[in-house]
């Protein structure tokens, strides 16, 4: 070798990403290993069948009807044509389901920015600011994360009925406002991500603590942030317990819809089906298009939300 | 009072020699602040977390109807009928065997699927994206689509069993594969997320230790079980906790395996959720009942998390975990060495 060689860092920085990729190709040292065979290769793909067949399954039945089903215990691999068809049973169906839909939007749209503002005031306070008291409130909301709290739902009940919030889409938002997952995380991020050199200056620049934190904190937070309000998304998209138990039939989200759906025309498979592959939908959207970022999330945070 | 807004100057602008209203408004801002902030979470969890688990063991030695409301203290009669029942029992029978068979499979397969991933792939995103899909799917669709696939007639399981010579299996009617139907649904679900927790603690684990190991002779195998695994011991510890905790609370999909959702003909998979919220709000609407229930689950869950923190750390005990690992470490990180 002649000239000493350039870190691959600095030719990211210099050349770009592409350059760095292929300079690190040239010189062998992807993570130092060669590439795995093709044997590597075929069990992904079989895991990724296993992953992906069961919704599959349940579009290819959605596509057509009681009795093919009942004739077909394995459907052909060919979706049938009766898709539409059976979505607009759904719609039409005696379970409110564009209730549900919209109920479930508003769920989850408002739980995830509650949750994102607040855990990252929160955040913002155990990572920047000091305090007496800190550590031990921080070891506290981490310790409630193992709380399993839904055994406390007779007491919530109550206290819901009393307020006068059964069957009230208000008795599952304010619950679910903010999460001691979620001040944790970003708690962690901000700890990392923000230099107290930022902080230090809009002090001196005369902003109050609120002020610094909506115009530095804030901010700074946004790629931890838009994580947390993706899992939480998610959450409360497909949580059940607790709404089936307090909304009931009268005022469903689409996990508690589904079961009445099951409930009533539990003999119409196909109907179900699209059911279903109708409730999914949204969120495998928002897997194709920010699926990375849960991947990301979830490998950086290690943690189960 | 001045009429300002928010800004408060810095300190050393203000130079009246009374009371300094800015000032003190600036030190206010400071000192309160950050309770402030951190308030809305504490204030929450007390209202919906803490004052509900609480207060179930105030209900719990209560007469207390869903309808009646509170009639009255009558000590541990609650505890001792629910005891009583053999249906407790059964359900507690039922979600143990029901946890055992999805939480040791799934940590077991998680990280074959996280070593898989860890080799040096094409489309590593893809792949990662790929074992993540079933994360999206809620455990309510997912019960109803393997409720339709472990049918006991004209199912797709069944259906593929019998083209390759195997008997058909009651998948509802008999108990044990019940659970075993009930626990693939939520081995599917969770599988692939563990596997991406395991795999970011893999890929945390320096490679000069095992590449030392390599030098020293290990095959790749015994480098596996020696060096990997034991590096993993944190983040598994909190995987299988996590899972613990989340497993003995199964309501959804048990709920979902057939239209009635009471566990079955004989409540051959009625799990102990299921349970309470029968007593709570099926034919018996006993609260002071169910809150029994749910306070010896309680008990139950804290109990068999302890034991298996304390199983998991003695078997993989054999290799020194790093500090800089993901997972456990990192969570009970931030309350032990925090930055300044």
């Amino acid at each position: 070798m002649s000239a000493p060689q350039m870190p691959v860092g600095m030719i990211e920085q210099v050349a770009g990403k592409g350059a760095a990729r292929a300079a690190r190709r040239r010189r062998g040292m992807d993570q130092g290993i060669r590439r795995p065979g093709w044997l590597t290769y075929l069990m992904l793909a079989v895991i990724l069948v296993i992953c992906a067949f069961p919704l599959y399954y349940a579009f290819l039945l959605a596509s057509t009807n009681a009795t093919y089903i009942a004739q077909n215990p394995i459907p052909s691999l060919i979706p049938q044509g009766q898709f539409l068809e059976n979505v607009v049973r759904v719609l039409s169906a005696d379970i409110k389901f564009w209730q549900a839909v919209i109920n479930s939007v508003i769920v989850a749209v408002t739980t995830s920015i509650s949750v994102v503002f607040f855990a990252t005031l929160a955040g913002f306070s155990f990572a920047k600011l000091r305090f007496r008291g800190r550590n031990g409130l921080l070891a506290f909301v981490i310790g409630t994360m193992a709380v399993p709290t839904q055994l406390g739902i007779i007491p919530l009940f109550i206290v819901m009925a009393q307020l006068g919030w059964v069957g009230n889409l208000l008795s599952v938002i304010v619950p679910a406002m903010v999460t001691a997952f979620g001040v944790f995380w970003m708690t962690q991020y901000l700890s990392e991500a923000l230099p107290y050199e930022l902080i230090e200056a809009a002090r001196v620049d005369g902003c109050s603590m609120i002020r610094t934190f909506w115009h530095v904190a804030l901010p700074a937070a946004r790629p931890a942030a838009a994580m947390l309000a993706l899992f939480t998304f998610v959450a409360s998209w497909t949580n059940f317990f607790w709404p089936f138990v307090v909304l009931g039939s009268s005022n469903p989200t689409l996990p508690v819809a589904l079961q009445l759906l099951q409930g009533t025309y539990f003999k119409d498979m196909a109907l179900i089906m699209a059911g279903v592959v109708l409730a999914t939908i949204p969120l495998l959207v928002l897997f194709v298009v920010a699926g990375r970022h849960l991947v990301s999330g979830i490998m950086a945070g290690a943690v189960k939300g | 009072m001045p009429a300002q807004p928010d800004v408060a100057a810095p300190p050393s602008s203000a130079s009246r020699p009374a009371f300094d209203w800015r000032s003190f408004r600036s030190r206010l801002d400071v000192k309160s602040a950050p309770y402030l902030y951190i308030a809305p979470f504490f204030l929450l969890f007390a209202l919906v977390g803490l004052f509900p688990l609480l207060y179930t063991a105030f209900v719990s030695v209560h007469k207390w109807g869903l309808v009646t409301g509170n009639q009255g203290f009558i000590g541990l009669d609650n505890y001792q009928a629910v005891l009583d029942q053999p249906r407790f029992w059964q359900g507690m029978g039922n979600t143990f065997s029901i946890f055992l068979l999805s939480s040791v499979p799934q940590i077991i397969l998680a990280i074959f699927i996280a070593a898989v991933l860890d080799a040096n792939l094409r489309a590593k995103t893809f792949w990662r994206m790929g074992v993540l899909v079933p994360y999206v799917v809620a455990p309510v669709a997912v019960g109803l689509i393997f409720n339709q696939m472990f049918a006991d007639q004209s199912g797709f399981v069944n259906a593929i069993f019998a083209n390759i010579g195997l008997p058909a299996v009651g998948w509802h009617a008999d108990a044990f594969a019940s659970h075993v139907a009930i626990a693939t649904m939520v081995n599917f679900r969770w599988t692939g997320y563990n596997a991406l927790i395991v795999l970011a603690a893999m890929q945390a684990i320096p490679r000069d230790i095992i590449e030392a190991a390599v030098v020293d002779g290990a095959s790749r195998l015994r480098t596996f079980f020696s060096i990997t695994i034991p590096m993993l011991r944190p983040t598994l510890i909190f995987v299988i906790i996590t899972s613990t905790i989340g497993g003995l609370q199964i309501f959804d999909e048990p709920r979902m395996f057939d239209q009635i959702g009471l566990g079955g003909n004989d409540r051959q998979w009625m799990t102990i959720t299921m349970f309470m919220y029968e007593v709570g709000w099926g034919n018996q609407r006993n609260f002071g009942r169910a809150a029994a229930v749910a306070w010896i689950l309680f008990v139950v869950i804290v109990v068999i998390a302890l034991l298996n923190y304390w199983l998991t750390s003695r078997i993989a005990s054999s290799g020194a975990a790093t500090a800089k690992l993901h997972g456990a470490s990192r969570l009970l990180g931030t309350t032990k060495g925090d930055r300044r």
